[in-house]
Parts: C-alpha cells; sequence; structure tokens
C-alpha cells in the first residue's frame, strides 16, 4: 500500500458495527426538528407580538423585528416539514445506528455529569474525574495512565488559567481547602 | 503608499518578544487543533479566546490570528497524510495529496500544501494591505440604511449562493438573528424573549453557542463514526523542500488563478470550501493530461490549498473594513474585537490605528513563522494522531467548558453549551448548515439596530434602501442575490425554449 517506511496505525477497538439497525431516519428527525422549530417560532412570535411589534412615534417597537424573524422561522420550518414528506432520499438515510447512538452517549452522559459535577467540585476537581474515568471506562485505558494523564492535564489547566492568565473558574471543596 | 508606512508602523508594535512568543504559542496550538480530530479553526479560536482576555486587544488577535493561520496548515498534515479531511475545505487537497503519500511523496505534497497556503494566505493579506484602508475609508460615508443594505448584502447571497437547501439556511439564519435578539433590547431598553429568566438578561453570547454548535457537537459526530487511522509518518528535508520551491514558476498561472478565485470567494461569503474545489476544478479544466489529476498530481495540491487559504484570510476584509465577517472563524475574531470593546468597522482604522496595522502585520509575520514551523514540526504533528481518542475527547470537553464558562463566568452557560452541543450535532446530521447562524447571531443586534435607525430617520418608509445610489445598488443586488436560484432557472429555460427555435 505504501512505499514510505513508517505507517501511523492507530485501531479502534470499540468501533461501531457496520450492520447495527437504525434507530431513526432522516427524515424523522428533519419531521421532530421542524416541529420544535415550530413551536419556537410560535412561541417567539406571540412574546415579541406581546412586547410590541407594531409602530410607534420613536420608530418600530421592540418587538417588531424579532416577530417579524418569527413568521420568516415559522414559514421556513413548514416547508422543511412538507419537503421532509415529500423527499424519499431522507426516508431512506439513516440519521443514526443503535451502535452509533451508543457511542455517542458515552461522550454525551459523562459530559453531562461532568457540567454537574463542576457546581459542586470545582472545574479541576471535575475535569480530573471525568478524564480519569472517560480514558478508563470509555477508552480501556490503564488506570495509571488515565490517573496522571488527568492530573497533568488538569495542573497544566489551573497554571494556565487561573495563575498565568488570571481567568476565574468554577471551585469547590478542594480548592477552598488549599486556599484558592 | 500610506497604507506602506502604516504597515511599516505595524510591525513596530508587533516586534515585542511578548508578541513574538504570543504569535508562535498561538501557531503551536493553531496546528495542534488542525491537526487534533474533533477540533478546527473556529472551535480553535474560540475555545482558546479566554486565555486572551487578560491581554491588550493587540497581543489578544495576534495570538487568536495566528491559532487561525496553524489550524489551516494543521489541516493540511491529516488530509495528506491519513485521507482525513480535517476541514470541508481540506477536502479537495485529499484528491491528490493522499494518492502523492501512497506514491511515497508525502514530504513533497506537505511542502506543496504549505508552500501554497503560504502563497494563497500572502495574495490575500497584500489586498487586505492596500483595499482595506480605502473600503473603509468609503464606508465612514456609509448612514444607517447603507449599513443595513450590506447586512442585508450578507444575508442574501448566504441564501441565494450558498450549496444547502435554500430552507434550511433561511431557518438557520432566522433562528441565529431571534436569538441575537434575546435579552434587553439596546434602542429602548425592554425587554424582550427572557420568559422572566434572570439567566437570559444578558443574551445568548455567541460565543458559548459557537463553543457548543462547533466543539461539542463535533466531538459526538466524531465518537460516532470508526476512530482507526491508518497513515504515512512524514518528515520534510530541505532537499524536498527546495526542489518543490524551484518548480514553483512552473505553476504560477494555477497558484495566480487559485489566489485570485480564493480572494474573490472570500471578501464574497462565497467561503473556502467553494474556493477550494473552484481551484481544483479550474486547475483540471485547463491542464493538457486532466486524466493525471486525483492520481497524485502536485497541482492538484497547489490549486484547493491556495484558493483556500486566500479565501480563508480575504475573509478578514469585510470584518476589518466593514464589520461584516467573510467566514465563520472572521465571525469569532469579530466577537474577540467586541470582547475587548473594539468596536470593527471603519471606525477602527481611524481609532485604533495600532491595532489594526498590528494585526495586518502579523497576517505577514504569522504566515512566514509559521510556514517555517509546520515544514521542520510535521514529524511530531503528525505523531499526535497516536494518541487514543479516548483521551483527547473528555480534553476537548474540558476546554469547552472553561472557553464558555470564561467568557461571562456564569454556570448558565455551560449548560447553553451543552444544549448548542446537541443542537449543533443533530443540525449538522440533516443538513442545517453551522455557518449563517453563527454570522446571524454575531450581526443580528447590529443588522436590527441598523434597521431601526433607518426607519426613525425615514419615518417609517421602506424607500429609504433605494435613496440613494449606492444603497439602491446594494439592496436591489440583496434581492437579486436573494432569488438567485429563481433568476438562473428562468434564464435557463428561456435560453432552452429559445435553442431549439433557432434551429
Amino acid at each position: 500500500m505504501s512505499n514510505t517506511d513508517i505507517e501511523i496505525v492507530v485501531e479502534d477497538p470499540t468501533a461501531p458495527e457496520a450492520d447495527s439497525p437504525a434507530v431513526t431516519s432522516v427524515r424523522a428527525a428533519d419531521v421532530v426538528v421542524c416541529l420544535l422549530l415550530l413551536a419556537l417560532a410560535t412561541t417567539l412570535g406571540y412574546d415579541n407580538w406581546r412586547t410590541g411589534a407594531g409602530w410607534e412615534s420613536t420608530g418600530p417597537q421592540s418587538g417588531y423585528f424579532p416577530f417579524y424573524l418569527s413568521i420568516i422561522l415559522a414559514g421556513a420550518s413548514l416547508y422543511g416539514l412538507v419537503a421532509a414528506f415529500l423527499s424519499r432520499r431522507e426516508a431512506s438515510e439513516v440519521f443514526v445506528t443503535r451502535a452509533q447512538l451508543r457511542r455517542v452517549m458515552a461522550v454525551f452522559v459523562p459530559t453531562v455529569l461532568f457540567c454537574l459535577a463542576m457546581q459542586f467540585l470545582g472545574l479541576y476537581v471535575a475535569s480530573f474525574l471525568l478524564i480519569a474515568g472517560f480514558m478508563r471506562m470509555v477508552g480501556k485505558i490503564a488506570l495509571w495512565k488515565s490517573l496522571l494523564t488527568a492530573f497533568v492535564f488538569t495542573a497544566v489547566m489551573f497554571v494556565t488559567f487561573d495563575i498565568a492568565f488570571d481567568v476565574i473558574m468554577p471551585k469547590g471543596p478542594l480548592e477552598a481547602a488549599l486556599g484558592r | 503608499m500610506e497604507a506602506l508606512g502604516l504597515l511599516m508602523h505595524g510591525f513596530a508594535v508587533l516586534l515585542t518578544w511578548k508578541t513574538l512568543l504570543l504569535m508562535m504559542l498561538g501557531l503551536v496550538l493553531g496546528i495542534f487543533v488542525g491537526v487534533l480530530p474533533g477540533l478546527g479553526g473556529p472551535n480553535g479560536v474560540a475555545i482558546l479566546l479566554p486565555l486572551t482576555f487578560t491581554m491588550d486587544p493587540t497581543s489578544a488577535i495576534v495570538m487568536l490570528s495566528c491559532i487561525y493561520w496553524g489550524a489551516l496548515f494543521g489541516g493540511a498534515i491529516t488530509s495528506i497524510l491519513f485521507n482525513i479531511p480535517g476541514e470541508a475545505w481540506s477536502v479537495a487537497t485529499t484528491f491528490d495529496g493522499y494518492p502523492m503519500a501512497q506514491q511515497g511523496r508525502a514530504a513533497e505534497a506537505l511542502t506543496a500544501a504549505f508552500t501554497s497556503s503560504f502563497i494563497g494566505s500572502l495574495v490575500a493579506v497584500m489586498l487586505i494591505t492596500f483595499l482595506a484602508p480605502m473600503i473603509s475609508s468609503f464606508a465612514l460615508k456609509f448612514g444607517p440604511p447603507e449599513f443595513f443594505a450590506v447586512y442585508l448584502l450578507t444575508f442574501c447571497s448566504f441564501v441565494g449562493l450558498g450549496r444547502e437547501a435554500k430552507h434550511k439556511t433561511v431557518i438557520s439564519m432566522s433562528l441565529g438573528l431571534l436569538l441575537a435578539g434575546i435579552g434587553m433590547d439596546t434602542v429602548s431598553g425592554q425587554l424582550r424573549m427572557t420568559f422572566g429568566s434572570a439567566e437570559l438578561l444578558r443574551g445568548v453570547n455567541f460565543l458559548v453557542a459557537v463553543i457548543g454548535l462547533f466543539g461539542i457537537s463535533e466531538i459526538l459526530l466524531t465518537m460516532e463514526e470508526r476512530l482507526a487511522l491508518r497513515g504515512h509518518a512524514a518528515g520534510i528535508s530541505l532537499r524536498v523542500v527546495l526542489s518543490v520551491w524551484k518548480d514553483l514558476p512552473k505553476y504560477w498561472v494555477t497558484l495566480f488563478r487559485s489566489s485570485f478565485i480564493g480572494c474573490w470567494l472570500g471578501i464574497t461569503p462565497g467561503g473556502a470550501i467553494a474556493a477550494s474545489f473552484m481551484g481544483y476544478n479550474l486547475a483540471k479544466r485547463f491542464s493538457k493530461d486532466q486524466d493525471s489529476f486525483g492520481k497524485g498530481r502536485i497541482e492538484g495540491v497547489f490549486a484547493p490549498e491556495t484558493a483556500a487559504h486566500a479565501s480563508g484570510t480575504a475573509a478578514l476584509l469585510p470584518m476589518l473594513a466593514l464589520g461584516i465577517p467573510g467566514s465563520g472563524t472572521a465571525a469569532i475574531l469579530l466577537g474577540g474585537l467586541m470582547v475587548w470593546g473594539l468596536n470593527p468597522g471603519p471606525l477602527l482604522f481611524v481609532e485604533h490605528k495600532d491595532f489594526v496595522w498590528g494585526l495586518i502585520a502579523s497576517m505577514y509575520l504569522g504566515n512566514v513563522v509559521g510556514l517555517v514551523l509546520v515544514l521542520t514540526t510535521v514529524p511530531i504533528f503528525a505523531s499526535i494522531l497516536r494518541v487514543p481518542f479516548a483521551a483527547v475527547a473528555p480534553m476537548i470537553v474540558v476546554s469547552c467548558a472553561i472557553g464558555a464558562y470564561a467568557i461571562q463566568n456564569a454556570m448558565f452557560d455551560i449548560w447553553l453549551m451543552l444544549g448548542f452541543g446537541v443542537v449543533g450535532y443533530v443540525f449538522k446530521k440533516i443538513g442545517i448548515p453551522l455557518a449563517p447562524f453563527t454570522l446571524a447571531l454575531v450581526l443580528g443586534n447590529r443588522a436590527e439596530d441598523a434597521f431601526r435607525l433607518s426607519m426613525i430617520g425615514s419615518g417609517g418608509d421602506m424607500k429609504v434602501f433605494w435613496s440613494n445610489g449606492l444603497v439602491g445598488s446594494i439592496t436591489t443586488l440583496a434581492i437579486v442575490l436573494l432569488f438567485w436560484p429563481v433568476i438562473d432557472w428562468a434564464f435557463g429555460s428561456v435560453t432552452r425554449m429559445l435553442r431549439p427555435a433557432k434551429a
């Protein structure tokens, strides 16, 4: 395959199976998104109409510009809804397979937990837990490597943002105990 | 000539140890984000923006623009060595770049890519140097109707000329404009679309949205795919570099044509993706040996890289001169300017000469230093891909969270970022483009202010947008571009109908 001496090869042991069943089609996703956007446009349109979408002596009222944008958004969403129903291509295209969804959730769920933990433990402790936990549990990387990587990365972030660039980050009990 | 004097002043502002160090740091970080899967130019700039909050604006923008150049250079490494285009504009580079790597000519392909990136950027920076002051002095004569017409032109050209389904571009743009209006109305001080939430009083910060839309969603998308890589390691020797450079004059037509296409599509919001494909296709069409394209021809690397980089750089011209970004990354840089209290647009050239010319000088210097840096460090950066994604992904998530939180020190922004991450993931999968959304979110308030001021001035008469030749031409052009697909179709139909009649 190659005439170069060295190749870089990175394997992915947890790759999603190619024959995994579809969870939903692009059409279904398109329809749901258009309906949600339609609902959003209606809500925002009503709020702007209530704020004042007309004209007063000093010029257009506060809700004038966003009110008409809500109408444009609603119109485009309605068009999208009809287009999604008429499209044969979208009906046959897979939005996400079960294996892909499992992998997406493997990132998304820890990210949500990380955001929750940040409120109570502070950014740096939550970061350490996220990186170490993710490397160990999702990547199946050796425990010592996971802990060391998480510690080094978190320490670099702390030194860079908190000490060198003086950017204030959410702190938790550990930072309080260390007097920061 | 005045521009040259000011440029020299820019170099004087720039040439301090501190700024040069920041430039190097920006380039290294940029190449890093360009190479890493799940990151890229816009994400890198948005995530690393908080690093610059405590700096003076000149140092900050120099570092951010160098992250941008670095990311552009870094993207070519994965395209050529791994056949993985880090950004959509790198797709055309893989057509001939990867076959060259397979033939054992990886070093030659990389040198060609870096050199052509440099040439494309250099041409665009020269254009900025001479055109930006002229455009900005012309724009000083603009009133609110002219500015609104220019904003309208930007929005309409995205809808009319974009490759995506038109209604999806309209959805993306109107959603961005609506979200930009959340919070306190800048003219009347009235609250809009806050629904009683204290958190929404501040509005939706576009950087938080960008970090979610590009950073978090990209992690989700990258994770979804198989992450196995098989590629080539490459080191670049001086001999290869000199041999590629020696042959450069042979390709001057390709380089010139691609630079022109790139600059044109960068200034109008055509974008780097269209530029790279157009550059590649024209190089192929005008070639005597068209069949050799796609099989490892060096011109196939020169053409798209020159065009993409000229376009990416030229997109900064309307941002600096008019306050209208020509690309997603330019929009993020524009957001950065606003964070530091600078108002992009024609007045920037009058009020902040040091800043503007320091930035333009850094474009020259950043490109030269970037070229040298990238040519000498390819093996190091290529080996970054050996790091498992399971280690890279959470680090990117943490960087995104830091970026989102640091903008306003608000925990709510972290949740907002997460929400935008999901939105970005879904939008990308169903083909709703994100660039118009970003642009609309950045320009929304300015466009609305310009519209309202025009309306107040005219007593509500829409004819104000045709009140003189300048504003009338821009508004008419905007409408023509909005309906361009219909006009194009009608013109095509008429031509087809006339053809058999003639026969």
